[in-house]
């Protein structure tokens, strides 16, 4: 009978090529919640890319003028705000180079390699691997553990490389760890020893910015990355909806064209 | 027509067979009047086709096959390509939907007995063009050279060295390398472009030259040539055109709205079409988690999966992976039915398939799982059962009662 359960549960099995299996340390993600169409946060989101990743993460497929046109930023602004990557192999005295460049950094991958364990992976498609929700529950979730090496964990990443570049920000976060309970009794492993589960990573001593603060800076953040995996994505709507409109009328003259021809056969 | 028209048709005419073509496939092409909704994957395959001929010639202009290349330039198409992102999407689109009209063409096929006598060359030839259409995908795959793109080429050419004896040796050779790498990026890129489109093309023209030759079967089965008037011209049957390519535009237009509802507003559609993982550059030195193919493949790899190892060697389960699809070539004289169409079948025909959609259709989602407990033992069963469909059908189909055939084509 249970097999038999099973196999209908297998045939209605919802539409999804993985089951759900929660967010790294987490039970789930934070939903992310961001909103493309709104540019001044996209622009934010730009502001803190530059700032607090594009040093060590490049994004080598995005070009600064392509962010420019798309978030309404022109050239000159970009020169001043958001370019300050200087390739010294490139020039020597380190101008910023040109607003075509892509978005690359000037930190050498074996050296990151030695510094982190592993170089930063490049950021250009990261939201369209890891996804909006993700990316919104790592940024926001770091908490202390001085058994790594920065000093800290990750409720979406467990033991990742990274250090928290945005902990000023932030302010100082604690994890909230709760004993699994199974079957009604509290979960131990082979040892004996309970097992944990990390529930969530709440702030007890504010940064610069206030919890809701941070939360919208990194849904802004979130934002971003989502855009620069796929610029085209903000044009890629409205083209679809023009598109759909016409198919739908060329529709109804294709059907009554059919009509008319097949009126004689029976 | 005006008179300088008309003589410069009768010019070419004189040279090439052109109103005689026009009128062999077309307007005198006799197709019997009563198709229904299932005889429209068939154009629609042909669409796709062309999409995928013309969406992939732009493509070539911008893509570099080169393993340190390629996937940055796939992102530069995505990005500063003049409407890239459109040709790149009708594209990665187009091969998923491909697959969904030949599998729905090849279930019309099924449901009516379209392979059977004297129709087996056309099948025949389907089958081939969907052979050709599996290793055109598959190839094609490797080219974005993310990191499903490179394990999911791993995987497979890794099944030819499963082969005994030669099979190291054959797994090398097909690579150009000991690992999948530049020279397997170039070789397929070669294929996927060039060699693989050439012989799609011919057996397209193949399958087509065949079904005009012997004519289209419909949904009732019924030969609409063994009724024919005083002009020679079938009483069932109605020319291709107008009739057929007017209500295939209608059918056009339907399917381009599902299309443009993926291309334009779900692209990768939730990581069927396109997964997460290939958005990750490959990295032989990081084996992804979970391997998954593409979902049009997922069936047969759930076969694969589910055979266990015979002298720790994955053999057998190629093997049947194989069989699964060999066995569609006999499917014309596996049926021992004296009726085509499933309209006219008894329970027997009918029942095994439903099973056998069921198990087509499972086979498909437990290929995207784990092969682990519980998802290994149905893998196992629906294996069973799909080549229990192929394989019992020689008595199922003989055994089973019929109904009478109606001398005419009927409309439902």
């Amino acid at each position: 009978m249970k097999k038999i359960i099973f196999a209908l549960f297998v045939l209605l099995a919802p539409v999804q090529v993985y089951a759900a299996s929660g967010c790294g340390q987490l039970e789930h993600c934070d939903a992310a919640d961001i909103d493309l169409a709104n540019m001044e946060s996209l622009q934010r989101g730009a502001k803190l890319f530059v700032n607090y990743c594009l040093s060590c993460h490049s994004a080598s497929f995005m070009r600064y003028n392509r962010l420019g046109a798309d978030l309404g930023i022109n050239d000159d602004l970009l020169l001043e705000n958001l370019m300050f990557v200087a390739d010294f192999r490139k020039d020597p005295n380190g101008a910023p180079g040109k607003v075509g460049d892509l978005m690359k950094i000037a930190m050498d991958p074996e050296d990151a390699k030695g510094w982190f364990g592993t170089p930063a992976p490049d950021l250009s498609v990261i939201a369209r691997s890891r996804g909006a929700d993700w990316l919104y529950t790592y940024l926001r979730t770091f908490y202390p553990d001085p058994s790594r090496p920065f000093g800290v964990n990750n409720g979406a990443f467990k033991d990742v490389a990274m250090p928290h570049v945005l902990w000023e920000l932030q302010g100082v976060t604690e994890p909230v760890f709760e004993q699994v309970i199974e079957n009604g009794k509290p979960k131990v492993d082979d040892n004996g020893k309970p097992v944990m589960q990390l529930k969530e990573v709440r702030v007890v001593k504010a940064g610069s910015m206030t919890a809701p603060e941070y939360d919208n800076a990194m849904r802004d953040l979130v934002a971003y990355l989502v855009y620069m995996g796929e610029p085209a994505k903000l044009k890629r709507y409205s083209v679809g909806m023009w598109v759909l409109g016409y198919l739908v009328i060329l529709f109804f003259f294709a059907y009554a064209l059919k009509k008319e021809y097949w009126k004689d056969v029976h | 027509m005006t008179g300088k028209m008309q003589a410069l048709l009768g010019w070419v005419d004189a040279r090439f067979p052109l109103t005689k073509m026009w009128k062999e496939h077309l307007s005198e092409y006799y197709a019997p009047k009563n198709f229904n909704f299932w005889y429209f994957f068939g154009s629609l395959a042909l669409l796709v086709l062309v999409n995928q001929i013309l969406t992939g010639i732009f493509l070539t202009m911008h893509y570099k096959p080169d393993e340190t290349l390629a996937f940055a330039s796939v992102e530069y198409i995505m990005r500063d390509v003049d409407w890239g992102w459109l040709i790149r999407y009708l594209h990665s689109t187009g091969a998923s939907a491909f697959f969904i009209v030949v599998y729905l063409h090849m279930y019309r096929g099924l449901i009516y007995g379209s392979y059977k006598k004297p129709r087996e060359l056309i099948w025949i030839f389907g089958v081939l063009i969907y052979l050709a259409l599996m290793a055109e995908a598959f190839m094609g795959y490797l080219l974005p050279w993310g990191q499903m793109s490179y394990w999911g080429a791993q995987v497979i050419v890794n099944l030819f060295s499963t082969i005994p004896f030669v099979g190291e040796e054959l797994s090398v050779w097909i690579r150009g390398d000991y690992v999948i790498g530049d020279a397997t990026l170039n070789r397929f890129f070669a294929f996927h472009v060039i060699a693989l489109p050439l012989v799609l093309l011919g057996l397209v023209v193949a399958h087509i030259l065949a079904l005009h030759e012997v004519g289209s079967n419909n949904p009732d089965g019924v030969e609409i040539k063994k009724n024919k008037d005083a002009n020679g011209i079938p009483v069932d049957g109605i020319p291709f055109h107008p009739y057929y390519t007017v209500k295939d535009i209608v059918g056009v237009v339907v399917f381009l709205i599902f299309f443009s509802l993926v291309v334009f507003f779900a692209p990768e559609l939730g990581g069927w079409f396109l997964e997460k993982d290939n958005f990750i550059p490959a990295n032989p030195l990081k084996t992804p988690e979970h391997i998954v193919p593409l979902w049009y493949f997922t069936p047969f790899y759930a076969m694969l999966r589910a055979v266990p190892p015979m002298f720790s060697s994955q053999f057998p389960g190629v093997i049947v992976m194989g069989a699964a699809i060999v066995v569609l070539f006999f499917l014309p004289w596996l049926d021992r039915s004296p009726v085509k169409s499933v309209r006219y079948r008894g329970p027997y025909f009918k029942g095994a398939l439903v099973v056998f959609v069921i198990s087509f259709i499972a086979l498909g989602w437990l290929g995207t799982q784990p092969a682990e407990g519980i998802y290994t033992t149905f893998a196992r069963i629906f294996t069973v059962l799909y080549f229990a469909f192929f394989l019992l059908m020689p008595w199922y189909t003989k055994a089973d009662p019929t109904k009478p055939v109606p001398e005419r084509v009927t409309f439902k």
